[in-house]
């Protein structure tokens, strides 16, 4: 039942959807911007899909994956197995499926149907010189947060949202503090009346 | 003359601004209500005010750095934190606790389950004018948490979880001690069960305010026992067992109307199975640790250190050491039983350490920077069913020895975004039990 779910979606949206991959038994699809609202709809009223919650709405900033010093090529990665260990056979890889230079962001959906009990997670990628993508405050009430959160942290905007504002930081706050230029110690000066 | 007859009386609106710092808001939050009268018409809800940046501290360091934060999500059940973060970290590595790792993992979640539940409906029970229960709750708590500082050696902070295992292992007289404190929990929460649940007053504030639909519900992506309070029989210990909660036989209870009044008593319900499951698994916990070694040989640990420093470490490997088991060198039976057989995850017990040349290199392979845990490229999202409900960790690794990015699905979060929807239409009163119902917990809410 749910190992067909990414095929399903390959043959009913072929031109919309870039990758799709099972990795450690979580499957995952990559679809294009424009096909967000398209293929979550069906997502949600397709009676063999049904995925009735957006359980999750995060963002990921690939400025610096695989280029920390721990992940460097002096430092093979994964590190060289010690005598005493076997190599994993059945071991599986990942890849993201598009190039992290071109597509910084990436958008990352978790839904969970809860009458057919399967999980799915839809990835969109984004590039940095337009970050703007499709609101789906008109499907799930969930969306409503969520999107003000990851605008709040990563910038991106989505078009449609009623109250596109911040919401854990304030609003003076500068800059979108989870994207990886933004430096952990940068300090902002402290807001509200004086004393 | 007839006098013009009187226009009708214009009433407008009053703005009535609840928190950040209220009384009767546990947690630092801000209600802006537009109040007809005493009725709510618009709510809007600022949060925000303990914001930590808990994700981006988390991919400053490595892997088993980011336990201590999570225990600072939700703290009043932070076991089920630990052991969430640790789960993705599990199987982004591939590997699999051992069995007698996942039932202390099950034991301590549902003590946690308990605890947190006590707290959510003596707080709210105390809003609404119920002060005994309140007293007798927290007492009740404090038993568990008496348990939970036995195992882990802290009451709060416990950070009990790494990748892979456990701290340590259940002391002694563990099972006799939460045998014995069940047993009280179950009296106060009958005693209470009687002084609440058909209690005229509780009964007329708790029925019928902060109502919402089943389909409103899932649409705001609510889970746990808000969700089951509306009637939808959805747990992520069911749905989708991880652990071992597939081998443990307990109920689902649900709702049927919505509000306050059953979501109290889908709480009171749950922590009745929790303490249920805490039993099936104590009683079916593999074997543990010996006392002694096959030769019969028992070493302090303070006495092992200093043969260790004099070079004395032959024989090291046969002999168990005695330590307290709240203490990271616990002894390497216990060591063998609540962690994986994984040397890419998990460092070695002390007495390895001290006393070997392998165990001395394993571990600084895994404490050195660029060394540690490192995962290959991936993704997973763990799903474990907080106290509040659906509590994910989507952790993401690039290879290196810190995780590339942690987000945590905080389950109160959802619930805080339908609030307007909960409390539109009820009377400003109703905001105190709805706000107690939802249970918000500030470090999970805002990170």
């Amino acid at each position: 039942m749910t190992s067909d779910l990414t095929t399903m979606l390959h043959a009913r949206f072929p031109a919309q959807i870039i990758a799709a991959h099972n990795y450690r038994s979580q499957q995952t699809v990559l679809i294009k911007r424009e096909g967000l609202l398209e293929i979550t709809r069906a997502l949600k009223d397709d009676p063999s899909m049904a995925f009735d919650f957006l359980m999750d709405l995060s963002c990921v900033d690939y400025l610096k994956f695989g280029k920390s010093q721990a992940s460097a090529p002096t430092l093979t990665t994964p590190s060289p197995l010690p005598y005493y260990m076997e190599p994993k056979t059945d071991a599986e890889t990942w890849t993201r499926g598009v190039s992290h230079d071109e597509y910084r962001f990436e958008l990352v959906y978790h839904f969970y149907s809860s009458s057919l009990n399967h999980r799915l997670r839809v990835k969109v990628p984004l590039t940095s010189a337009d970050l703007t993508v499709d609101s789906l405050t008109g499907l799930w009430h969930s969306a409503d947060w969520f999107e003000r959160e990851v605008w709040d942290m990563f910038g991106v905007r989505f078009a449609g949202h009623p109250n596109l504002k911040r919401i854990l930081m304030y609003e003076e706050f500068k800059g979108h503090p989870l994207r990886k230029d933004y430096p952990v110690r940068k300090r902002q000066p402290l807001i509200g009346p004086a004393n | 003359m007839a006098a013009p007859a009187a226009d009708p009386p214009v009433t407008r609106n009053m703005f009535l601004n609840i928190g950040p710092s209220h009384p009767a808001m546990h947690g630092i939050i801000q209600i802006v209500t537009q109040l007809d009268g005493e009725r709510i018409v618009s709510t809007d809800v600022e949060i925000g005010y303990l914001h930590r940046g808990f994700e981006k501290e988390s991919e400053r360091g490595p892997y088993n750095n980011v336990i201590p934060y999570t225990d600072r999500l939700n703290y009043v059940s932070p076991l089920i934190n630990n052991f969430g973060y640790c789960l993705a970290v599990e199987r982004l590595l591939g590997i699999e606790a051992t069995e007698r790792c996942q039932y202390i993992r099950v034991i301590m979640s549902e003590l946690s389950r308990v605890c947190d539940h006590l707290t959510c409906v003596g707080a709210s029970a105390m809003e609404v004018g119920a002060f005994t229960v309140f007293l007798y709750m927290i007492k009740a708590r404090e038993w568990l948490w008496e348990l939970v500082e036995l195992v882990a050696g802290a009451r709060l902070t416990i950070s009990y979880g790494r990748v892979g295992g456990v701290k340590a292992d259940l002391p002694e007289e563990f099972v006799p001690r939460t045998r014995k404190a069940l047993e009280d929990v179950r009296k106060v929460l009958l005693e209470c069960d009687m002084l609440l649940t058909r209690n005229r007053i509780f009964v007329d504030r708790m029925q019928d305010t902060g109502v919402i639909s089943k389909d409103k519900a899932i649409s705001y992506g609510i889970t746990g026992p808000f969700l089951r309070g509306c009637g939808v029989a959805l747990d992520v210990r069911k749905a989708n067992p991880y652990f071992v909660y597939d081998r443990m036989r307990f109920d689902v209870p649900t709702g049927s109307h919505g509000d306050n009044y059953d979501r109290y008593l889908v709480r009171m319900e749950e922590m009745e199975q929790s303490m249920r499951i805490v039993e099936q698994a104590m009683s079916d916990l593999p074997p543990g640790p010996l006392n002694v070694d096959y030769e019969g040989k028992v070493l302090p640990a303070e006495v092992m250190v200093d043969e260790a420093k004099m070079g004395h470490v032959a024989g090291f490997k046969s002999v168990r050491v005695q330590v307290d088991p709240t203490l990271e060198g616990s002894t390497r039976g216990y060591h063998d039983a609540v962690n994986a057989s994984e040397k890419r995850a998990v460092l070695p017990a002390k007495e390895d350490t001290y006393g070997n040349i392998e165990g001395l290199m394993h571990h600084f392979k895994l404490i050195m920077v660029g060394h540690g845990i490192r995962p290959q490229q991936g993704e997973y999202y763990s799903a474990v069913e907080g106290a509040n409900g659906e509590l994910g960790f989507y952790v993401m690794s690039d290879g290196s020895d810190r995780p590339y990015r942690v987000r945590v699905r905080p389950p109160c979060f959802t619930i805080m975004a339908a609030l307007p929807e909960l409390l539109i239409g009820d009377m400003v009163a109703d905001i105190v039990p709805t706000f107690g119902s939802v249970n918000m917990i500030g470090g999970e809410l805002d990170r």
